[in-house]
């Protein structure tokens, strides 16, 4: 076990990715003698070169879419978009031509890709720097969206994305880059594709992907200090979603509370409250319970703390679900 | 084979293939130019001067700011003085400008108190100014989407009729600021389209500062950027961006175009980006300290200046200006940490025009239970009921 940042797990296992297979190449703003913003690439043109690390005119349209050509080419491209906010210009491709082309052309034409998105807020930034868009591209078929929670997922994981012949909305928890954890280096990886229970629990189940796993997890341990025994979910797949964890969670314990930075109307809060309603209907105590940022654009910064999901909120609605 | 930049030609040589427009060169000696001049007297230059001087203060202050902690982030515009105020002081009241994130010194000529430019940098708005009352867009993060506003204005003034009457009080242009990333967008290229296909009135002000984060412009552009313009059919300028003379005659000339009807233009301003693209950013990781210093003589200011203190502007002048500067620095100082946080209650009623919908009023209340729960229960909570629902 290696303790390192997220964001240097991320950098490991695309180091790692690089080194397997040499068709491998990363784009985006600043990602090559920068290291990107957040540095997630950081030493990795030094190591691999400026055509394997490139660093991309200022175009999301344009990262995307030479990507399609790349891949149609046996290149394997893994895309760095500098923040959230900046992927809608590059939301035509994504949506039109990466998601549609394995489909269009029955299978002879796959999409490698990988599309790095930095997403949600509580860094403190200003306009466009702190969205929740994952719900945008979970709806789009032909994209798979996973979210990875901590270090030594994202080591594996971007490993696991970038081996996938099917196009992956890679979604990294940016204001947990910082955040250490044990990465297992030589283990055998947990699957792409598969939710995982984190934290056992009886009374009530929290489910959270990417920031708010590590929230739920809080919340968790304060809740345990009040006898409060709550289990948590980090689905880690948003689409295609593994709910069988799920929804044999809610057997057990009779009440579920999704939480989610984004919005709540039509977010993925809203999916996973039907799926386990439809699924657990008979084993429900109460109506599933959401925690998520309101129905605004993303407010001024020194409002965020309100507007995103905390310890108290989350709290809060699991004792609306034990008193329902 | 690698995926390597070809040789692109973007050197700043006066005399190179595609020179640059300079009327004040960096020692601070009046040079003239075939198609450009500036028209004004020393004390217009000494007004020029004190816009410069001011707008190095504002941004010197806001830096100060973030360091303590007042502000999340700013964006420096040391460097590029020259290129936004002499474009600035080209507008008449009735034009716009649509700036991106760095304009400060264009806020501060259009009128924009420059305390309010904190206010997004310190968290506490999103905007902080009203456009139609300056002339003044706000301020645009998402790279290049201003100039199709830009260009869209300028249809709208076509289309009220506002150009082409040789009326100083009722001709009126556009001009859009951008930046070399910029110019790799789809948008920015869009914007120069249509407003050729239209004869939009409309100047695009392209500060090449050089940088695009730790991008150089030859990522974005294999000639220079003016070139551009002749591909969509109308005339590119290049001007010395540290010439605040010569950026004022070019975009004095460019708008002007404009208002009679005769179109678009795009002006490059070639300038340096002189501190970080911002605060969070490190551009030691990206260029040399020599770069820097070859672009810190060429400096937008010292070179007014020198041609003031030649021309015999008393020291009083200058020292009167630095009493103005420091009460701009007291200003925003104590203004800043003033500016009224935002209510996250207020902001349900912000969305839309009509208020909040039924469903938001209805999380804003949950909002406003939850928060005061964590308040006195003497305090009023501000819940409201929606009209037509049942509480």
């Amino acid at each position: 076990m290696t303790k390192m940042p997220l964001s240097k797990g991320l950098n490991a296992g695309l180091r790692a990715a690089m080194e397997a297979d040499d068709k491998v190449m990363i784009m985006g703003e600043d990602v090559g003698r920068l290291g990107g913003v957040f540095r997630v690439t950081d030493g990795l043109q030094k190591d691999f070169g400026e055509s394997r690390v490139i660093d991309a005119p200022l175009s999301e349209q344009g990262i995307l879419g030479t990507a399609v050509g790349l891949a149609m080419r046996g290149y394997r491209p893994v895309l760095e978009i500098q923040f959230d906010g900046f992927v809608y210009p590059a939301y035509d491709q994504i949506v039109n031509q990466v998601a549609k082309l394995h489909f269009r052309s029955q299978g002879k034409v796959k999409m490698p890709i990988v599309i790095r998105i930095p997403f949600g807020g509580g860094i403190g930034a200003v306009e466009h720097h702190s969205e929740s868009p994952e719900a945008q591209f979970a709806l789009t078929a032909g994209l798979k969206v996973v979210s990875c929670s901590n270090a030594n997922d994202a080591y594996w994981m971007i490993q696991q994305a970038i081996a996938s012949d099917d196009p992956i909305v890679f979604m990294e928890p940016k204001r947990r880059y910082w955040d250490q954890g044990e990465v297992d280096l030589d283990g055998e990886p947990y699957p792409l594709l598969k939710s995982r229970v984190l934290s056992e629990g009886s009374d009530a189940t929290l489910i959270a992907y990417g920031p708010m796993v590590k929230t739920c997890l809080e919340s968790a341990a304060a809740a345990a200090d009040d006898g409060v025994s709550l289990e948590v979910i980090d689905l880690r797949t948003l689409s295609p979603l593994d709910l069988d964890p799920v929804y044999e969670s809610v057997r057990k314990t009779g009440r579920a509370v999704v939480v989610h930075e984004a919005a709540q109307t039509l977010g993925l809060g809203a999916e996973l409250a039907a799926r386990i309603t439809e699924t657990c209907f008979y084993h429900l105590e109460a109506p599933v319970q959401r925690v998520t940022g309101y129905d605004l654009p993303y407010p001024p910064s020194r409002v965020e703390e309100e507007f995103l999901p905390g310890l108290d909120r989350v709290l809060d609605a699991v004792d609306r679900s034990l008193e329902y | 084979m690698s995926l390597t930049t070809p040789d692109t030609y973007m050197a700043d040589d006066p005399a190179g293939d595609f020179p640059l427009v300079q009327l004040l060169t960096p020692e601070g000696e009046r040079v003239s130019h075939p198609d450009f001049a500036y028209e004004g007297d020393d004390d217009s230059i000494r007004d020029l001067y004190r816009d410069l001087f001011l707008m190095r203060r504002m941004d010197f202050e806001a830096q100060a700011l973030q360091r303590h902690g007042e502000l999340g982030l700013w964006a420096p515009s040391q460097g590029q003085e020259a290129a936004q105020i002499g474009s600035g002081r080209a507008l008449r009241k009735q034009d716009f400008a649509f700036p991106t994130y760095r304009e400060h010194g264009v806020a501060l000529v259009r009128g924009v108190d420059p305390a309010l430019l904190l206010g997004m940098f310190r968290g506490v708005e999103l905007g902080g100014w009203d456009p139609a009352e300056r002339g003044f867009a706000l301020y645009s993060i998402i790279i290049g989407a201003q100039t199709l506003h830009a260009t869209g204005y300028a249809m709208g003034l076509t289309l009220d009729d506002a150009v082409g009457h040789n009326d100083p009080d009722r001709d009126a242009a556009v001009i859009a600021y951008f930046g070399d990333g910029a110019t790799s967008q789809g948008s920015v290229n869009e914007a120069l389209d249509w407003a050729a296909v239209f004869n939009a009135p409309v100047v695009f002000f392209c500060q090449n500062n050089q940088y695009a984060i730790s991008a150089s412009t030859d990522r974005q552009s294999r000639g220079p950027i003016a070139q551009r313009a002749s591909g969509f059919g109308f005339t590119g300028v290049r001007v010395d961006g540290n010439d605040v003379l010569a950026c004022h005659a070019v975009t004095t000339q460019a708008l002007q175009k404009a208002r009679d009807g005769q179109g678009p233009s795009l002006i490059e301003a070639y300038t340096y980006r002189m501190g970080a693209h911002t605060t969070s950013d490190d551009p030691t990781r990206y260029r040399e300290a020599a770069e820097v210093e070859t672009w810190r003589l060429k400096d937008p200011i010292e070179r007014v200046k020198r041609y003031l203190q030649v021309q015999g502007t008393p020291q009083q002048f200058f020292d009167d200006l630095e009493a103005e500067a420091e009460e701009l620095g007291k200003h925003l100082r104590e203004t800043c940490k003033s500016l009224p946080e935002p209510d996250l209650a207020a902001l349900f009623d912000q969305v839309y025009v009509d208020g909040a919908t039924p469903e938001l009023l209805e999380q804003k209340n949950d909002y406003l239970r939850f928060r005061d729960s964590f308040e006195r229960s003497d305090e009023p909570s501000g819940v409201v009921e929606a009209e037509g629902t049942s509480a």
